[in-house]
């Protein structure tokens, strides 16, 4: 499988999936902005950490080029999702492939009200930092789990899978990966909004619950609602997304989850696609959600403080 | 009478430099900041804003010289109480102490090394612009009570608060101070946090209605607390944070916990909604939503020292 495919988006997991990608296909990198293109065109990405490499997919901000593309991957944040889904329409054929990897919950619904392209959910855990437009760092080297959406055959996500292998991340595919959305989703809401608020990294805090006063407490809380929510949805979870938090902070790499690092420089957050994902499917199943209720109207307020 | 402010920040200077100002009071202060004592010490101690004082009062940073006094009263942040008033109980083994204090929990602080202990609450506000002068912001009323398992006399309670009415201070002495203090409590405990994590106004935050909504839930789990202690309030603290949001009152007021946190200064949250959790758990009444934004601004506080 040699084909053409482009990332859209090249924030950290666009980055890792490009300059992975193109060291067995023939990658386009499409950025919104024309330095960062220019950054990767001239310079390739800088792969460092739990790789030691320098990609050279090629780049570009102009869409024009996706008539020749096999497979798209949306990589962008999920508010940006719809831009990108605009820009596939009428350019990518109708035989290519369109894979999602946004965290939160509706990718795929908005890439499809745009084009009948076959398509693929996907979700990623792993994890990495941007050093700068030509250097992003590989931080965990966990798996993006991939399935078809809709009436899509598995053979799209195995052989998507296995091109992503190739590469040299680790990648699954798989029937149906709801259960590994909703534990993902939950620990995300979670973690990212309980980071973005106190301003801490997701450290040993987050596991903490010897004082009544112990972070712990309310992540924990957190996910308890969190998995009410996903019960009365229907869904059997996958990983527990408490002993996810546990392991990730034992891991000790202090990871900036991505709504702090937006808080922090005044960008708005995916805090709607994320905890408000999850809030807004409490409110439509009827389910209390108090606490998730409360970090996501703190979260968008701090975002107004700002915007 | 002699009194003896401990903690000569803000509020501790407002008092100091006003009872300073009665014949019969002899003032003394304590406080760590030599800068600020060294000023009192050698130009007076300056108000200006809602009133102009320059007193003469002698302040210390050593509390081995202070005299005996008939009166303390305690003005640091909560967190420093425990500490101040180890260090300066010798003064008052034959006078009554007295917390004008934010949040709960100062005056059972007190009482480990005070006999008779005043509760107390007080509105008046202002900031320290210069060592030895302070911004007087804001008039108020305070007012002081006996603490109950530690009690000073109703009659001691009484002088005091003539003493501070006298001194320009309108205090009322009453029998059971808790109910201000709990309404005062709420209402900081259901604003200042939110303020903190979200680096918006009073206004601000009561015109988002998501916001207002959680204000509000602050304010009933403060109340089922305050009930469940037979605490009558004394105003409702709705009507006074609605009241606090009107523009020509205090919409673009920033919480003093947000300029704490905007500072990287340790707040007060374990005496505000950290201190309504305790008491809640002591009664056996859930806290939910005071625990979580007591667990978050503990967590911002950890995030400085990472």
């Amino acid at each position: 499988m040699s084909e053409r495919v482009w990332v859209i988006g090249g924030g950290v997991i666009g980055s890792l999936f490009a300059a992975h990608l193109s060291r067995v296909a023939d990658v386009t990198l499409m950025s919104r902005r024309t330095e960062h293109a220019a950054a990767v065109s001239e310079n390739g990405i800088r792969v460092s950490g739990r790789a030691d490499f320098v990609g050279r997919p090629q780049a570009t901000t102009d869409p024009a080029g996706l008539t020749e593309a096999g497979l798209a991957i949306v990589a962008t944040k999920a508010s940006d999702v719809e831009a990108a889904a605009a820009q596939l329409e009428g350019r990518l054929v109708d035989g290519a492939a369109v894979m999602t990897v946004q965290n939160g919950l509706g990718a795929e619904e908005v890439v499809r009200s745009h084009g009948p392209w076959p398509q693929l959910s996907a979700v990623t855990f792993m994890s990495g930092t941007k050093l700068g437009d030509d250097h992003v760092e590989y931080v965990l080297d966990t798996p993006t789990w991939l399935a078809p959406y809709q009436d899509s055959p598995l053979e799209l996500a195995e052989q998507t899978a296995t091109l992503i292998v190739e590469s040299g991340l680790k990648a699954e595919a798989m029937p149906d990966l709801e259960a590994a959305r909703w534990s993902k989703l939950i620990f995300n809401a979670t973690v990212n909004s309980v980071a973005a608020l106190t301003v801490l990294p997701h450290d040993h805090h987050f596991a903490e619950v010897e004082e009544p006063t112990d972070l712990g407490h309310l992540v924990r809380g957190l996910i308890e609602e969190g998995k009410l929510i996903a019960a009365a949805a229907g869904i059997e979870l996958g990983e527990d997304p408490w002993e996810m938090n546990v392991l990730a902070t034992q891991r000790g790499s202090r990871h900036y989850p991505s709504m702090l690092e937006d808080v922090e420089a005044h960008r708005r957050t995916e805090v709607d696609f994320i905890t408000g994902a999850l809030v807004r499917e409490a409110d439509r199943r009827g389910v209390d959600a108090p606490l998730l209720t409360t970090v996501y109207r703190l979260v968008k307020a701090r975002e107004a403080s700002y915007l | 009478m002699r009194v003896t402010i401990v903690g000569c920040g803000a509020v501790g200077s407002l008092f100091a430099a006003n009872l300073a100002q009665v014949d019969d009071v002899e003032v003394w202060a304590f406080d760590l900041d030599r800068e600020h004592v060294a000023a009192i010490n050698e130009h007076g101690l300056q108000l200006s804003g809602a009133g102009e004082v320059l007193a003469h009062l002698r302040a210390t940073t050593d509390a081995a010289e202070l005299p005996p006094s008939d009166f303390g009263i305690v003005a640091t942040k909560c967190m420093h109480t425990a500490a101040a008033i180890e260090a300066t109980a010798s003064a008052f083994t034959a006078g009554a102490v007295c917390s004008v204090q934010n949040g709960v929990g100062n005056e059972e602080a007190i009482a480990e090394r005070v006999e008779r202990v005043i509760r107390g609450t007080t509105f008046p506000a202002g900031r320290v612009v210069e060592p030895g002068h302070v911004q007087w912001d804001v008039k108020g009323d305070t007012t002081i009570g006996p603490f109950e398992p530690s009690p000073a006399g109703m009659a001691e309670v009484e002088r005091l608060a003539e003493a501070c009415t006298r001194a320009g201070l309108p205090t009322q002495a009453v029998a059971d101070a808790r109910g201000p203090q709990w309404r005062k409590l709420i209402f900081n405990a259901a604003t200042n946090p939110i303020g903190a994590l979200t680096g918006l106004t009073h206004g601000r935050v009561c015109e988002d209605p998501g916001l207002r909504r959680l204000v509000s839930q602050l304010v009933d789990e403060g109340k089922a607390v305050a009930a469940a202690q037979g605490i009558e309030l004394d105003a409702d603290p709705e009507e006074l944070i609605d009241h606090a949001a009107r523009p020509e009152v205090a919409y673009d007021h920033k919480a003093s916990m947000l300029q704490d946190v905007e500072a990287r200064r340790p707040t007060e949250i374990d005496y505000l909604n950290g201190g309504i959790a305790r008491f809640g758990r002591e009664q056996g009444v859930p806290t939910p939503m005071n625990d979580a934004v007591t667990t978050l601004i503990k967590g911002l506080e950890a995030s400085w020292a990472t």
